[in-house]
């Protein structure tokens, strides 16, 4: 997997996750690029399309568009699945997730991707792992948060 | 100090904006804030004002000063500001900032933590953004981890192994061991993992292959596990055991069969077991499944049997109802119609089906298999097809669509009246996409069918009657009207419905296309040329192309007016001279063509040297020819005279050029010869050769019998001027016209040369000539 978007109907961009290396204007470019083309699709098209010399994979749920690169040799019909799969994931967390709960807590959103993909390729298969992941890692904030700081390390520098 | 404002509140207040500007302002506010408080140390809040920096760098507003405070950030020993810390780190850093080197250590720090939270941000990290150094400082970490005894940390360690693979290649080495044991695992994220990281290696490095050969074995034991196995909640989709594993491990199948030739009779037997399982899914999960097993078949080297069995899966997937899976099935057929031809030919009916589909992806995929499916069984039906998608497809298909057909046309023409039937209907359908080499192409086809030429003129006058904008079609039509315009003005056409055109229709058609908007300059070119090639073939507008012609004299194209001078020049210089001679100009006319893409070259070309020609160098016996390697044809075009035939004309004494004289010179079969000069073994003969009612050809041979080289031999003929009926009138440029001689043909030959140090010069009258009954 190359990048994985997420926007709204009016194109405004709700997240953004880059597995690859890229300038700061080659992101903006291709978000640009891909809301353009996304969103100019009619309803009930297909949800492939070629760019360049990769796959795109978009699926719309509600307002949002959620929108996968892949490389050519990648299976088309899994990234779908893999798309789904996010937003089961995001549904369970939130409860009836919402594109408000998305842009009120993004930083939720990004923890919990990470904790489904990781450098381009699926972590977890199980929904239940991920989600026990993310439970724990939120208690564990919770309980750091009241603990008195330990000695800081120095970082390095 | 003002109090932070929490994340939430600023995001509500900048959605609240109305306008950008405000937006703006509140951004800048933020930012204001922010800064001042990144630079005072230890903060509560800290967190939340970075989060609140990662959303305004969502929307697009720059954000690097957060960089530092995300490495801070990192090093802190609480929980969630490490979490937002590395957020931050992947969002903002990437390997190209100096300032990524610096979180090396604090990762290397939480690698070795107890907390296996803490250590997955570490790898998370580490996997998203690591540089080729990171990696390699901590690749060693990493292995420590793959073997480690948490099944959590191992999937996440075996996904950032896979990042420094990709990283560093040189790295894949240490973690083969590693990668082998976790094949073990019962764990499915961790095989996930371990399936992805040898993936890698076999990718990176053709050597383990070998190694991982060994593995396949376990590999099919696992999938036959998943596939038969009861049913795990855990890692179900609809029905289907964890389809991700099973995909993934197709995939690896693939991979590492493709490249070692290893007989795996498990594998098939799974596959065959999979294809059952999945018959019935209308989910696409399990057609997911079922597609990677279709490619993993078709890629490595299975039995026929299988092969087929994928096919016609692929071919149900065509009639499937959803878009999508139709999509993938054409893409897979299209890899392998190379291939299996026939067996995609069934599917033909379909596919040409999916043209008329109203999503422009299917449309597309649908049009490349179906050229590439077109075969001369199928062409006319298949044609028929593409010319009404032609009509109707997005204009962004439309060029690759008409070259399509045009290179379909060109292998599989069943007929050459269809041929140009099918490019002329591709020509005023979309005419503005074509390629530029489709003109050229197109003229050099309608030239060598002949007997199609006067349905061709007349199809095509009656195109441009209709519709000037094409270019393409105009100017095929120009050329055409030019070439073959007595044929359209007869009137006649078997193959046609008769329809009158006048010469005065012709010329207003053809004085639209020049003076139109939408004519390009090689449409105009094309268009002048043609008009002044009308000039020998009409009778009695000449003066009103006259007219046409020298109005282009004073062009701003430069093309043009240097075009419209020389024919002006025709016309007036060489008025009374109205000769024509025969070539085989058509074949002449087609190399120009060809060799002169869109925007016909000049057609008056400089005299070759004719001095050059008659030069020669010590020798024994140069034919004498003129002509530059046309292959077998040697016309010339009348023109300008050019500075070659200087010495030529001379002997002529004042005579008007006349190109003629070297076509006549030219090299043809030889026919009876008479000798007109011997002296000293210097030998000249001539013959001549009736090429037709009207043409004569000559040919001068001279020999050299002495024992030593003649040098600077220079042979120079000339004919008086002769009367011409004005039957015929002048030809412009390269094409047939009929050379009428009337008189007794007298010659004079003026030898010159040195031989053995002496110069000769000679003056030779030839009054009879052989071979030239009449």
């Amino acid at each position: 997997m190359r990048f994985l978007l997420l926007f709204s109907r009016q194109g405004k961009l709700r997240l953004q996750k880059w597995f690859t290396s890229m300038s700061d204007r080659e992101k903006k470019k291709i978000i640009r690029d891909m809301t353009t083309m996304v969103l100019a699709r009619q309803a009930r098209s297909c949800n492939f399309l070629q760019w360049k010399d990769l796959k795109i994979i978009y699926k719309r749920y509600a307002s949002l568009y959620f929108c996968l690169a892949v490389e050519s040799q990648e299976n088309e019909l899994l990234a779908l699945e893999i798309i789904h799969r996010y937003v089961e994931l995001l549904d369970k967390y939130f409860g009836n997730v919402c594109e408000l709960d998305i842009i009120f807590n993004f930083e939720k959103a990004y923890f919990i991707l990470d904790e489904f993909l990781m450098g381009g390729e699926i972590q977890e298969t199980s929904k239940q792992i991920v989600n026990r992941s993310i439970e724990a890692s939120d208690m564990l904030q919770e309980v750091r948060f009241t603990d008195s700081p330990c000695v800081r390390r120095e970082a390095g520098f | 100090m003002s109090p932070s404002v929490p994340l939430q509140e600023m995001i509500r207040a900048i959605r609240s904006a109305r306008t950008q500007c405000e937006e703006r302002g509140v951004i800048q506010r933020e930012c204001a804030t922010i800064r001042a408080q990144f630079r005072q140390a230890d903060n509560e809040g800290r967190s939340h004002n970075l989060a609140k920096l990662l959303y305004v760098h969502m929307l697009g507003y720059p954000a690097h000063f957060g960089q530092m405070e995300c490495v801070r950030m990192i090093a802190s020993p609480r929980y969630s500001e490490k979490r937002v810390g590395y957020l931050g780190a992947m969002m903002l850093l990437d390997e190209k900032q100096d300032a990524s080197l610096l979180i090396t250590n604090s990762i290397k720090n939480d690698l070795a933590n107890s907390n296996q939270y803490v250590q997955s941000l570490a790898l998370c990290t580490l996997a998203c953004m690591g540089s080729a150094e990171m990696c390699r400082d901590l690749a060693p970490e990493i292995n420590r981890l793959l073997r480690a005894s948490n099944s959590y940390i191992k999937k996440k360690a075996a996904l950032c192994a896979v990042h420094i693979v990709r990283k560093v290649q040189d790295l894949g080495e240490l973690f083969a061991p590693s990668a082998r044991c976790l094949l073990t695992e019962k764990n499915h994220g961790v095989l996930h993992g371990a399936v992805v990281l040898i993936t890698e290696l076999c990718e990176c490095n053709p050597e383990s292959l070998e190694r991982f050969r060994k593995t396949v074995p376990d590999l099919v034991q696992i999938m036959k596990g998943l596939v038969i196995s009861g049913y795990s909640p855990d890692h179900d989709v609809a029905g289907i055991s964890d389809p991700f594993l099973q995909v993934r491990k197709c995939e690896i199948m693939k991979l590492i069969l493709t490249k070692i030739d290893t007989n795996a009779f498990n594998l098939i037997y799974v596959f065959t077991i999979q294809v059952a399982t999945n018959t019935d899914s209308t989910k696409t999960v399990g057609n997911a499944v079922l597609y990677e097993t279709v490619l993993t078949v078709l890629d490595i080297k299975s039995e026929s049997g299988l092969r087929v069995l994928a096919v016609n899966i692929l071919g149900r997937f065509l009639l499937n109802n959803d878009r999508n899976i139709r999509y993938i099935a054409m893409i897979s057929l299209q890899k392998i119609v190379g291939t299996d031809h026939n067996a995609v030919q069934r599917h033909r009916g379909t596919i040409v089906d999916c043209l008329k589909d109203q999503d422009a992806s299917v449309k597309r995929r649908a049009l490349e298999l179906s050229l590439a499916l077109v075969s001369a069984s199928n062409i006319r039906s298949m044609m028929k097809e593409l010319l009404s998608f032609l009509s109707s497809c997005p204009p962004e298909l439309r060029s690759q669509t008409a070259s399509g057909i045009f290179i379909a046309a060109e292998r599989y023409a069943p007929s050459q009246r269809w041929h140009i039937d099918t490019i002329l209907h591709v020509l005023t359908t979309a005419g503005g996409d074509v390629r530029d080499e489709t003109v050229p192409n197109l003229i050099q086809l309608i030239t060598n069918t002949s007997e199609l030429h006067c349905y061709t003129v007349h199809k095509l006058y009656r195109a441009l009657h209709n519709d000037i904008s094409q270019q393409p079609l105009v100017q095929v039509a120009c050329w055409c009207i030019g070439e073959y315009g007595d044929l359209l003005l007869r009137g006649e056409c078997q193959e046609m419905e008769p329809v009158q055109v006048t010469e005065d229709d012709v010329l207003d058609v053809l004085e639209a296309v020049l003076q139109s908007h939408m004519s390009s300059p090689s449409t105009r070119g094309f268009a002048l040329t043609a008009t002044m090639k009308l000039s020998t073939r009409i009778t009695e507008n000449v003066d009103r192309i006259r007219s046409i012609v020298s109005i282009y004299g004073s062009c701003i194209d430069v093309e043009l007016q240097q075009r419209a001078v020389e024919y002006n020049a025709l016309f007036k210089k060489y008025d009374h001279m109205r000769y024509s001679t025969e070539w085989l100009g058509q074949r002449f006319l087609v190399f120009v063509c060809s060799t002169f893409s869109a925007g016909l070259s000049p057609p008056i070309c400089g005299f070759p040297q004719v001095c050059d020609l008659l030069d020669l160098l010590g020798g024994s016996e140069p034919p004498l020819q003129s002509s530059p390697a046309l292959g077998s044809t040697a016309p010339l075009p009348v023109g300008t005279a050019g500075t070659a035939g200087g010495d030529l004309l001379d002997l002529l004494g004042g005579l008007e050029p006349t190109a003629i004289m070297t076509v006549l010179l030219s090299v043809f079969s030889v026919a009876p010869t008479v000798s007109v000069y011997d002296k000293d073994g210097v030998t000249v003969t001539l013959s001549c050769e009736k090429q037709s009612d009207s043409g004569l050809s000559i040919t001068l041979t001279a020999s050299n019998s002495t024992d030593s080289d003649i040098r600077g031999f220079t042979l120079q003929a000339a004919v008086p001027k002769v009367c011409i009926s004005a039957s015929n009138k002048i030809l412009a440029v390269h094409l047939k016209s009929s050379f009428s001689f009337q008189v007794n043909l007298k010659m004079r030959l003026r030898i010159s040369y040195t031989s053995q140090g002496s110069a000769v010069q000679d003056t030779v009258q030839v009054d009879s000539f052989p071979g030239l009954g009449h």
